[in-house]
């Protein structure tokens, strides 16, 4: 993942300047070009926007996807709503968490998997489910666990 | 001979294994030098049999399922077609009784076809609906939507053709089509199926909707936890174009903007703040989003079923269409089962099935084997019913009644070992974290709301912390801008007044220091 540098910046807005209300998919390309939406791209994108850094700032807090620091080298998204809960997703999510020795949104020290909740993926009626590096996962049984581990591993 | 295999792309059989299974049935076939298409196509939504595989026969679909990869040399171990006798064979599947006990109109097509092929589509009945409304005219189109009873499929069951008549009826240099697929709550994944398994029918439906309102742009509002239907949508959008059918020859575009973890994005106010790049916050109403919506322009905003099902409404004929269903609420619903429950999946029926119906003859209970205790309909903001109300009729008035709402149609069970203590508990942490923070009775009530949960959890004065519960629902039931806070005590109280014995606690001695 590159360092945040404003050439790459610059030709991320530049793409979606021509798009009504843009400063999400803009937000979306950055964290996907620098795996977060760094410090430095707040009044990067206002300036070009024509925003203030406090809107920006705001946008970038308000919504849950965005962090201002790269996440694990693999992203587990541990789905933690209802019809998850009703298959035993807690305490699935529980052994998930004491494995990697992480709570909810943190990453390991050698960087390798952050665990975040997420609230629904839409495979409910495969419950329980997660989304390992934007790959869907289904039916989670204790077992699964140590699939997940040989993955994030690799 | 080239014999074709369907096997579903849908997320939730990827999930399952799809995609291994369906390499397997190549390295097999090329193994047997059997000739063989993989055909990819949407999920026919009896998740309980994914992976579930056709094969394709003179005599019609033969389908398998659960496939695993292991199972795959054995299926073909006779060559083509597999034995109609093997295990895993579930016949054809329209006679599969989840299946054909369903009035199939927004999804006739979804499982059936590759959802990334507009001949197919057409093939399939694709853009009869949009033909019609041509030669109906914008009015005419207007009319059939109207008398065909549709209401929004978000939940909040507004009736479809006034929304759109108010739009076409207010003068703008731009008017938008908005579709909302910010499908966030838990038990549904109606949408995520459509945009998955078909997506060129909501390509025609917004069509159909700008034409009728005179709107020239469209948006397809998709959340970020949907990656696999961001894709299809997308290369949907991609061929569509391609093929004129939108553009500017079209006079029609859409574009897909993905969302980015906001659940409260869910209501259409904050969706719409969302689209113009701003935090996704509630807006007072009115103004309503038909007179002063996306970028203060009149603004169509409709959930993605309301929008998918415009197309058979007008292919068919709205009478068609409004013959189905009881009272208020005419046309199909598509029930979507989930949780502990044997056979989830998407069962789309007219109005008026019961929820006992709906949860013991075609969800056929609970997985772990136990008995149904709660069930949840409409999300994480719906009311949880127990089985003294399973003669409920799925209708919006008759949910209402009895303190409940059908929501976007999610029906999650739960077995006997659910505490409603901690449900209750979870509706009001979850209103907290998703709260958008605009008006206080949410954004401080939610936070309120799980502390003293938490104390009733712990056995302090319970019986004066459940009255401090319920009083602080009233405030959030009559004081918040939006559904959000607004229906957060439908989960909360109705886990306390059906379930009382859960919230009646021993004191939890205070942990050693």
């Amino acid at each position: 993942m590159p360092a945040w540098n404003e050439a790459q910046a610059s030709e991320i807005i530049r793409r979606h300047l021509v798009r009504e209300g843009a400063l999400l998919p803009i937000l979306h390309d950055v964290q996907a070009a620098f795996g977060c939406v760094p410090a430095q791209a707040v009044p990067f994108i206002a300036d070009a926007l024509n925003l203030t850094r406090a809107e920006v700032h705001g946008v970038v807090s308000f919504y849950h996807d965005f962090r201002d620091k790269p996440a694990g080298r693999h992203v587990l998204k541990l789905c933690r709503a209802e019809a998850c809960q009703s298959m035993n997703s807690e305490a699935l999510a529980r052994q998930v968490l004491d494995r990697f020795d992480l709570d909810w949104g943190e990453t390991t020290p050698d960087g390798r998997v952050t665990v975040e909740a997420i609230y629904c993926l839409g495979l409910c009626a495969c419950a329980p489910s997660a989304l390992l590096d934007g790959e869907p996962m289904a039916r989670l049984t204790p077992q699964s666990i140590d699939e997940i581990a040989r993955q994030v591993d690799r | 001979m080239t014999t074709r295999i369907f096997v579903p792309r849908d997320a939730a059989a990827r999930a399952v294994g799809a995609d291994k299974v369906a390499a397997a049935i190549l390295d097999e076939a090329r193994r047997h030098s059997l000739g063989v298409e993989i055909v990819r196509t949407g999920s026919r939504g009896l998740f309980w049999l994914e992976p579930m595989i056709e094969v394709e026969t003179p005599g019609g679909r033969i389908a398998f399922g659960p496939v695993t990869v292991a199972d795959v040399p054995d299926l073909f171990a006779d060559g083509l077609p597999p034995s109609a006798g093997h295990p895993l064979c579930v016949g054809r599947p329209e006679e599969i009784p989840f299946l054909k006990r369903q009035t199939r109109i927004t999804f006739a097509r979804c499982g059936i076809t590759d959802p990334l092929s507009l001949a197919d589509y057409r093939t399939h009945g694709g853009y009869r609906g949009l033909e019609r409304a041509r030669s109906l005219g914008a009015a005419g189109t207007l009319e059939q939507v109207t008398k065909s009873g549709l209401r929004g499929r978000g939940g909040a069951g507004f009736p479809t053709g006034i929304k759109w008549k108010t739009v076409a009826d207010t003068p703008a240099d731009r008017k938008y089509i908005v579709c909302n697929a910010d499908e966030g709550d838990s038990g549904t994944y109606a949408d995520r199926m459509i945009l998955e398994g078909d997506p060129f029918l909501l390509i025609e439906g917004m069509t159909i909707a700008g034409f009728a309102v005179g709107a020239t742009k469209g948006y397809v509002y998709i959340r970020s936890e949907y990656p696999d239907a961001i894709r299809t949508m997308e290369r949907a959008l991609v061929l569509a174009e391609a093929d004129g059918l939108l553009g500017a020859a079209a006079g029609f575009d859409i574009e897909v903007r993905v969302g980015a973890g906001a659940y409260v994005c869910g209501e259409e106010t904050s969706l719409l703040e969302s689209l113009e790049g701003k935090r996704g916050q509630v807006r007072a109403k009115p103004p309503l989003p038909a007179h002063k919506g996306l970028f203060g322009r009149p603004t169509v905003i409709n959930n993605l079923i309301s929008l998918a099902t415009v197309p058979a409404i007008l292919a068919d004929g709205a009478e068609h269409y409004a013959a189905l269903g009881m009272g208020r609420s005419r046309g199909t619903m598509p029930i979507q089962l989930a949780g502990n429950v044997r056979q989830g999946g998407l069962f789309e029926a007219a109005f008026g099935l019961t929820l006992g119906e709906i949860v013991e003859d075609i969800g056929g209970g609970t997985q772990s084997g136990r008995p149904v205790r709660a069930v949840q309909v409409g999300g994480p903001l719906g009311a949880y019913f127990p089985r003294a109300l399973f003669d409920t009729p799925f209708d919006y008035e008759a949910f209402a009644a009895r303190d409940g709402l059908i929501g976007h149609g999610g029906v999650v069970v739960f077995d006997d070992t659910v505490d409603m203590a901690h449900q209750a508990r979870f509706a009001l942490e979850f209103c907290a974290i998703e709260s958008c923070g605009k008006c206080t009775p949410c954004r401080i009530g939610a936070v309120r709301g799980t502390e003293t949960m938490d104390k009733i959890i712990r056995g302090e004065r319970t019986a004066a912390n459940l009255a401090l519960i319920t009083d602080l629902c009233q405030t959030l039931k009559f004081g918040s801008l939006c559904a959000l806070g607004g229906f957060t005590p439908y989960p909360v109280m109705s886990a306390i007044k059906h379930f009382p014995e859960d919230f009646d606690r021993p004191r939890v001695a205070a942990a050693a220091a």
